[in-house]
Formats: C-alpha cells, sequence, structure tokens
C-alpha cells in the first residue's frame, strides 16, 4: 500500500502508523489477502450485480444496454458512538424539518417570529395547493436521506437534506448482502449491526400514516416505469415490502378515492409511495403533459383519502436556500442546539457573501440552488482559469440561483481502484423513517467518488458506493464464563472504538 | 394482481415460447435444406418457413429474393422484425423488466441471464454455421424457463397468467405449422414418397413428436395420422387439444364466479377439440378447420386481455 500525505482525515488512516482502532482487524485481514484477490472477488460482485439486474438505463444506448454502479470490495466502518451521534442529529433534523414543513403549510409561526424571511413563499417549490391540508401525524417527509461528510475525527457536516424522493436504499441493502457473500469471515470479525430489515420498518411506517380510520391499508410503490433509472429500486423495495409496485396507467380516482385496476375489479389503495416527482404526479394540477400521474389524485389526498409518502410540496424543505435555516428550525420547533452542524453557506443575494465568493471563487464550491446531480457545480480548487470566469459571470448575472460554500476536505476511505488501493473521498447518507414513529437502521449508502482528487459522489458522474458497516456497541459481558459451567466460552466480543 | 402485471406476464411468456417456436421451424427447415432435392424444393422450405410466422410481406419488402442466408437472418437476429427471435427474446425480457416484483428472482435472474447470453450470439454470423446450435440454446432456454416457473413460483394468479401465455402461443403455432405444411402437401402435384415422408417427419421432429408418432402409431408416416396427432391428442403436449387442455381451466380458474367471453371462448374450443372425430374435420377440409382455429385462438387472446387486463377503469 502507497503512503501519501495526509492532506485529508482518512477512515482508515492505513498510510501512517496509526489505524484507527475501529480497522485494526480489518487492515490486520487486508495485510494477508492478496490484491488479485480483492479484485476477483469485485469482478464475482460484477457478474452477480448483472445476473441479479441491479443496474441503471443508461438512455439512448441500443440494445438495452444498462450499466452497474461501481462497487467498492472495501467498506466503510462507523463506530457504534460516532453513530448514536449521527443517529440523534439526523432525527433531530428530520423532526424539525417535519414539523418546519407542517408549520409552512398552515399558521407559519417561523415566518412570524422572522427566522425565516416571508420570500421562502415565493420559492419555486413552495406548493400553494398543500395550504392548510392535513397529513396524518403532521408527517411530509417520511422518508429522508440526510447527506453528511465528514472532515475530521471528531467533525461531521450536513451537506443536504433529501426530502422529496431520495434513492439509493436498495444499494445499503443489495451492498451488504453482497459483503456478507463475499466476506463472509470478515462479518465473524466484526459484529456489524444488520441493516436487512429496512424493507419491513418502511413497511410499518407507511401503514401508520394511513388515512384516518384503515385498519388495513393497502400501501403501493408507485413508479414512473421501467425506463426510469432508480427502477430497479422501486421494484426492489416493492417486492421486499410485498406490495403492488404500480405505474399512474394502473390507477385511477373514483368517488374520491384511488383505485387500481387488478384482475379482479378494482381494489382501493391507501397510502402510495411515489418515486414520482411532484411535477409529474396529477396531470390536472401540476404539468398537464404528464403521462407518468394520475389525474384528479392531488384532489383526493388534499380530502384525506389518500396518503401520499413523501407529502407534495416537500422540495421547500429541502431547498439549498432553506438549508442555511435548519439550524434555526431545530431552536425554533425542538428548542434545542443542532447535534449536525451545516457547512458555512454564503448567500449571493447578501452583498458582503456576493462579494468575499467572487474574491475567493478559486478556494469556494460554488453550486446551483435547485440543481441536483453534480451537474451545475463550480469546484474552486480544482477549477481551470475559464470555468472560474464562466462561474463569476453567471453568478453576477444571477446571484439569486447560486449559493458558495467553503471546499470542505471530505475523508478519503481506501477503495480499491486501478491503480490498487487508494484513498478515495466518501459521502454517507442514512436514511430516516418517519411516520408514528421517527427511526432508522443502523447504516445507509456510502457513496465514494473513484476518480483521484474528485469530491463529486453522484453516480450520474462515475461514483459508486460502499458497503456501510455501523458496529454494535460493544455487549457488556459481565461474567460469561458463568452462563455455561463447565463450557469455555467462545463468544467474541467485539473491539470498539 | 394487477391487471398490468397479468398482461406482462403473460406476453413474457408469450414471447419465449414464439422465439422457441421459430427456432424449431428454422432448425427443421435448415436440416430439410440439406436433404439433395431440387433447388425449387428447397426454396420452397424457406417460403414454408416465412409463411408459418406470417411475415412474408415484411421479407419481401426489406430483402426481396428468398434464400436461406436471408430468411435466417430475418428471423433470427433482424430488429426490424416483430417475429424474430431477437425481437421476441428482447420483448420478453422487457416484459420480465416491468413485473420483476411478481415473479420469483430466480425466474427473473433465469429470464436475465437468457438476455445476457443471447448478446453474445448477436456478434456471431449465424447464417448457416452455428444455426443448429443457436436454436438448440433458444430451445433449451424456453425449457429452462417453463421449468423455473413451474418449479419455483406460487400457484397464484402471476402462474396462471404465465401459463395461459405459454399455451395461447403455442397453439397459434402448432395450428400455424400444420397449416402451412398441409396446404403445401395438398398443392403439390408430384407423388414422391421419400420427400413425403422427410417432409412429414420434419413437422413431426418441430414438434418434438417423431418418437410419439412411432410409439403411438408404429407405422408408416401418414399425414393424417400427423394431423391427428397435432389437432386431436390430448397426450401430446404441443397438440392443439392439450394446449386446451390446459388453458380451459386456467381461465375457469381466474373468472372465478365472473362470467366472461373468454371463459365461454375457450370452452366452445375446448369442447371441439375433445368430441371432434379426424374424419368429420376432414370432411370439411383441415386446413378450414386450422384456419378457423387460428382465428378463435386470437379471439381467446384478445378476450382474456378484455376480461382481466383492461376490465375495469
Amino acid at each position: 500500500m502507497t503512503k501519501t500525505a495526509q492532506e485529508f482525515f482518512d477512515e482508515m488512516q492505513a498510510y501512517g502508523q496509526d489505524t484507527r482502532k475501529i480497522y485494526l482487524a480489518y487492515d490486520e485481514w487486508l495485510a494477508g489477502v492478496p490484491e488479485e484477490d480483492l479484485v476477483a472477488k469485485r469482478a464475482e460482485a460484477e457478474v452477480l450485480f448483472r445476473r441479479v439486474g441491479i443496474t441503471f438505463n443508461v438512455y439512448g444506448e441500443e440494445d438495452g444496454a444498462e450499466r452497474l454502479i461501481p462497487f467498492d470490495v472495501i467498506p466503510r466502518i462507523i463506530s457504534s458512538k460516532e453513530w448514536t451521534k449521527l443517529e440523534k442529529g439526523a432525527i433531530q433534523r428530520v423532526k424539525a424539518l417535519n414539523m418546519f414543513l407542517h408549520d409552512i403549510y398552515h399558521d407559519q409561526e417561523i415566518i412570524k417570529a422572522g427566522i425565516i424571511p416571508e420570500s421562502i413563499l415565493n420559492n419555486e417549490q413552495y406548493r400553494p395547493e398543500m395550504y392548510g391540508v392535513d397529513l396524518p401525524n403532521q408527517v411530509y417527509a417520511h422518508i429522508a436521506g440526510v447527506d453528511l461528510v465528514r472532515t475530521s475525527e471528531s467533525e461531521f457536516y450536513v451537506l443536504e437534506d433529501n426530502l422529496r424522493t431520495p434513492s439509493g436504499v436498495s444499494y445499503m441493502l443489495e451492498d451488504r448482502k453482497m459483503m456478507m457473500r463475499l466476506f463472509p469471515d470478515l462479518f465473524q470479525k466484526y459484529s456489524v449491526a444488520p441493516v436487512e430489515h429496512y424493507p419491513q420498518v418502511l413497511l410499518e411506517n407507511l401503514r401508520s400514516v394511513a388515512p384516518q380510520g384503515m385498519q388495513n391499508p393497502t400501501v403501493v410503490v408507485l413508479s414512473p416505469g421501467a425506463f426510469n433509472s432508480a427502477y430497479f429500486e422501486h421494484a426492489f423495495l416493492a417486492q421486499e415490502m410485498g406490495v403492488e409496485l404500480v405505474e399512474g396507467g394502473d390507477l385511477f380516482v373514483r368517488n374520491n378515492l384511488v383505485y387500481m385496476r387488478t384482475t379482479q375489479g378494482p381494489q382501493r389503495v391507501d397510502v402510495i409511495y411515489r418515486r414520482i416527482d411532484d411535477d409529474f404526479i396529477d396531470p390536472l394540477v401540476f404539468r398537464p403533459d404528464s403521462m407518468l400521474g394520475v389525474p384528479g389524485l392531488l384532489s383526493v389526498y388534499r380530502n384525506g383519502g389518500v396518503t401520499l409518502a413523501n407529502a407534495v410540496g416537500t422540495g421547500v424543505a429541502d431547498d439549498k436556500d432553506t438549508y442555511i435555516y435548519v439550524p434555526e428550525m431545530i431552536k425554533f420547533y425542538l428548542g434545542e442546539n443542532p447535534i449536525l452542524q451545516n457547512v458555512p453557506t454564503y448567500q449571493l443575494t447578501k452583498k458582503e457573501d456576493l462579494a468575499y465568493t467572487l474574491a475567493h471563487l478559486s478556494e469556494l464550491v460554488v453550486k446551483e440552488v435547485d440543481g441536483s446531480g453534480g451537474y451545475g457545480m463550480l469546484v474552486g480548487p480544482k477549477a481551470s482559469k475559464a470555468e472560474i470566469e464562466k462561474f463569476r459571470k453567471l453568478i453576477t448575472e444571477h446571484p439569486e440561483a447560486y449559493i458558495a460554500q467553503p471546499t470542505l476536505s471530505l475523508s478519503t476511505c481506501p477503495t480499491l481502484v486501478e491503480e490498487g488501493i487508494a484513498p478515495r473521498h466518501v459521502d454517507l447518507r442514512p436514511f430516516v423513517l418517519s411516520g408514528e414513529k421517527v427511526s432508522m437502521v443502523p447504516g445507509g449508502l456510502s457513496r465514494v467518488a473513484m476518480r483521484k482528487g474528485s469530491l463529486v459522489v453522484n453516480s450520474s458522474q462515475g461514483g459508486g458506493t460502499k458497503d456501510t458497516w455501523v458496529l454494535k456497541q460493544k455487549r457488556k459481558a459481565a461474567n460469561p464464563t458463568a452462563a455455561f459451567p463447565g463450557v469455555k466460552t467462545t463468544m467474541r466480543v467485539q473491539e470498539v472504538a | 394482481m394487477l391487471g398490468r402485471t397479468a398482461d406482462h406476464l403473460y406476453w413474457m411468456a408469450r414471447y419465449i415460447e414464439r422465439a422457441e417456436n421459430v427456432a424449431r421451424i428454422l432448425d427443421v427447415t435448415y436440416s430439410m435444406s440439406l436433404l439433395p432435392s431440387e433447388a425449387d424444393n428447397e426454396l420452397a422450405l424457406w417460403t414454408d418457413a416465412l409463411r408459418i410466422s406470417g411475415s412474408e410481406s415484411l421479407f419481401e419488402e426489406i430483402y426481396g429474393d428468398v434464400t436461406a442466408n436471408h430468411v435466417i437472418r430475418f428471423l433470427t437476429m433482424d430488429k426490424d422484425n416483430p417475429s424474430s427471435i431477437y425481437s421476441a427474446l428482447r420483448s420478453a425480457r422487457e416484459n420480465a423488466r416491468s413485473v420483476k416484483v411478481a415473479m420469483t428472482s430466480e425466474t427473473w435472474e433465469n429470464m436475465n441471464a437468457l438476455w445476457l447470453e443471447f448478446r453474445q450470439y448477436l456478434k456471431q454470423d449465424l447464417t448457416r454455421t452455428g444455426l443448429s446450435e443457436f436454436c438448440e440454446w433458444v430451445r433449451s432456454r424456453s425449457h429452462l424457463f417453463r421449468g423455473v416457473c413451474f418449479g419455483t413460483m406460487l400457484r397464484d394468479e402471476a402462474f396462471s397468467f404465465v401459463r395461459l401465455g405459454t399455451f395461447v402461443e403455442r397453439a397459434d403455432n402448432t395450428a400455424r405449422l400444420l397449416g402451412a405444411k398441409y396446404l403445401a402437401f395438398d398443392e403439390s402435384t408430384k407423388a414422391d414418397a421419400a420427400i413425403d415422408y422427410y417432409e412429414w417427419s420434419a413437422v413431426l421432429r418441430s414438434v418434438s413428436a417423431f418418437q410419439a408418432y412411432q410409439k403411438i402409431y408404429s407405422n408408416a408416416i401418414d399425414p393424417l395420422k400427423v394431423s391427428e396427432l397435432l389437432v386431436l391428442r390430448d397426450d401430446m403436449p404441443r397438440s392443439l387439444h392439450a394446449c386446451y387442455d390446459e388453458i380451459m381451466p386456467i381461465i375457469e380458474q381466474v373468472s372465478g364466479t365472473r362470467q366472461n367471453e373468454a371463459r365461454r371462448l375457450s370452452g366452445e374450443l375446448h369442447a371441439k377439440l375433445h368430441f371432434s372425430r379426424m374424419v368429420d374435420i376432414l370432411k370439411d377440409g383441415l386446413y378450414e378447420f386450422l384456419d378457423d382455429f387460428i382465428s378463435a385462438n386470437a379471439e381467446v387472446g384478445s378476450e382474456i386481455h378484455r376480461s382481466f387486463i383492461s376490465a375495469n377503469s
């Protein structure tokens, strides 16, 4: 393994002498595994992923070409102590965001209190159609993905909240399945908290937010169809939950209720886990040219005849413009201090922020306010002069469309790449489920930028995934030998940082 | 189950069966063409293959001349021919992809593996060399598909629609094959016993019925007995009667207490196959009988769609 100058915090720290405690056993194991074995395991994983069809569609390619998201065989390990903090922080954050969404579509106390400017009501993602609509348990973002990055041993930042239709959870589950298959011995060395029950927790969560009075609600997953790039995940979740995977054309509205067309006639639907954006969900209300949605759905929804997860109008809360106010929301709604920090953000509509940004473009990251997928983005330290000048012009012309943030030193994690095992930048997206209760499964999707030095982890930009191991809390083995007299205990007590 | 899901499952199975039948016809035509015969005869063989697949006019548009290479290319890898093996397998997989949720993971993985393997063949030139091996591959893949469905799927509606697709398509294919060969036989004026023998044994082989024929009739190959075997015998798995022995009860079952046209039509067709005698069929003409059957079977297909798939809104 090559030793690299330590520019960034590395999850394993294997390049110096001081491997982090939670990685010790892994490091030791890795030292005994020739690199070609890892390469062979990765090839095996690819064959399996292709066979199962864990692929995403590439538009416009011949013969139904489908691509794999690169899977890295080296896990990202998180200690139980770190996880406890992340879990508390993410739950706190999503609770506050749900309270904010309820507030912004009802009494708007946070505006009255002067914490968020009234201009938020002009945000494109604010849906006036939702004003005054009461939702079961007052939950809007039933499934939330909180994107986290790490910059040092103790510092985690929230990069963004995903409250519309966050994806990636199927990779969390499939990566785990794959790792257990490829490296069963590692799971004996480490006691990794299981994540496989996620679909069951999701189903319970969705059932708990059914329209009031429903005894045995029917849940469905609504997908744009087999040509959508995330179709695999839609099908996967429906299958794991044992519910129907429907498309817009399978549903229809009659007498203020939603039904699906079955071989035995119409059947009522109570909860729709929809993976279609707001804009396409009901051509009568939003985009009239949408073929993906269900005409009349929104009217049933507003009358409480069906639950949509996530709710319509959550986009106003995960917008980059709103992001800066989340710490304030936590204080306002929960009376607590935020456990997870925001990345400091410059608002370019503010004069002093704009001036600072223009003067420091080569050090900053500039993002589109309503962009996603890492397309319209400037990474100052990596950008050419021409790119910087292009963004200078864009920002000066449309300061409202951009924000700027300091370039974070995203942590790296050892990753198997062409040159061998080398550090690559990672982020982490854990998923928060809100219904009657708020819960998380211990894990998430670790995305990794496969290109050297790249900070962009999005799969559309060639990012890969890693299995994320949250270690279980050290068991209090009070007196293990006493439990079975005469039997030598073989219980393994996990070392945890 | 969702009507759309039923539709995808039904068509997935139909397309697999279709690919298998095209492969069977091609394989037999190819081995026939290796027999010493006049050039005219060979041409007639390949024309028959086109006629059975019902795509003569499209072929003429794309290729013009009937040659062995053209027909092979047209029926195997031609992306513009909706009846080619390429199109059938591609449609099968696309239907499967849309309803992964409704099948067992083994069924899906099998369908997916089929497509991945097939893509290897795409790179090869199948005209003549390699054709037999390819046809055998398609056939065994189809066997595997039925096996994995039968061996792993819950006996619920999903399974019923998969089976329906298989047998509706199979009935259609057997009727077409027999019809085309019978017509050719009727039209031919030459009484060449040897050619007849090979032609009719080829028909039998193409539906894996050669050994069955020998076993049942232990006699010279007689076109009328071949017809009886493929139309009326209920113990011959690719016969029309055997197909309707499967189709009718499945439609009964998915209909439950509901009355519908699919149920009535399939019952009527089944009764006809169950109670008819070959002599009576021949009186009115076998070709006419098969022609009527093909239309009635297609009608059953549309009624399945009307009764279960687009029934409610």
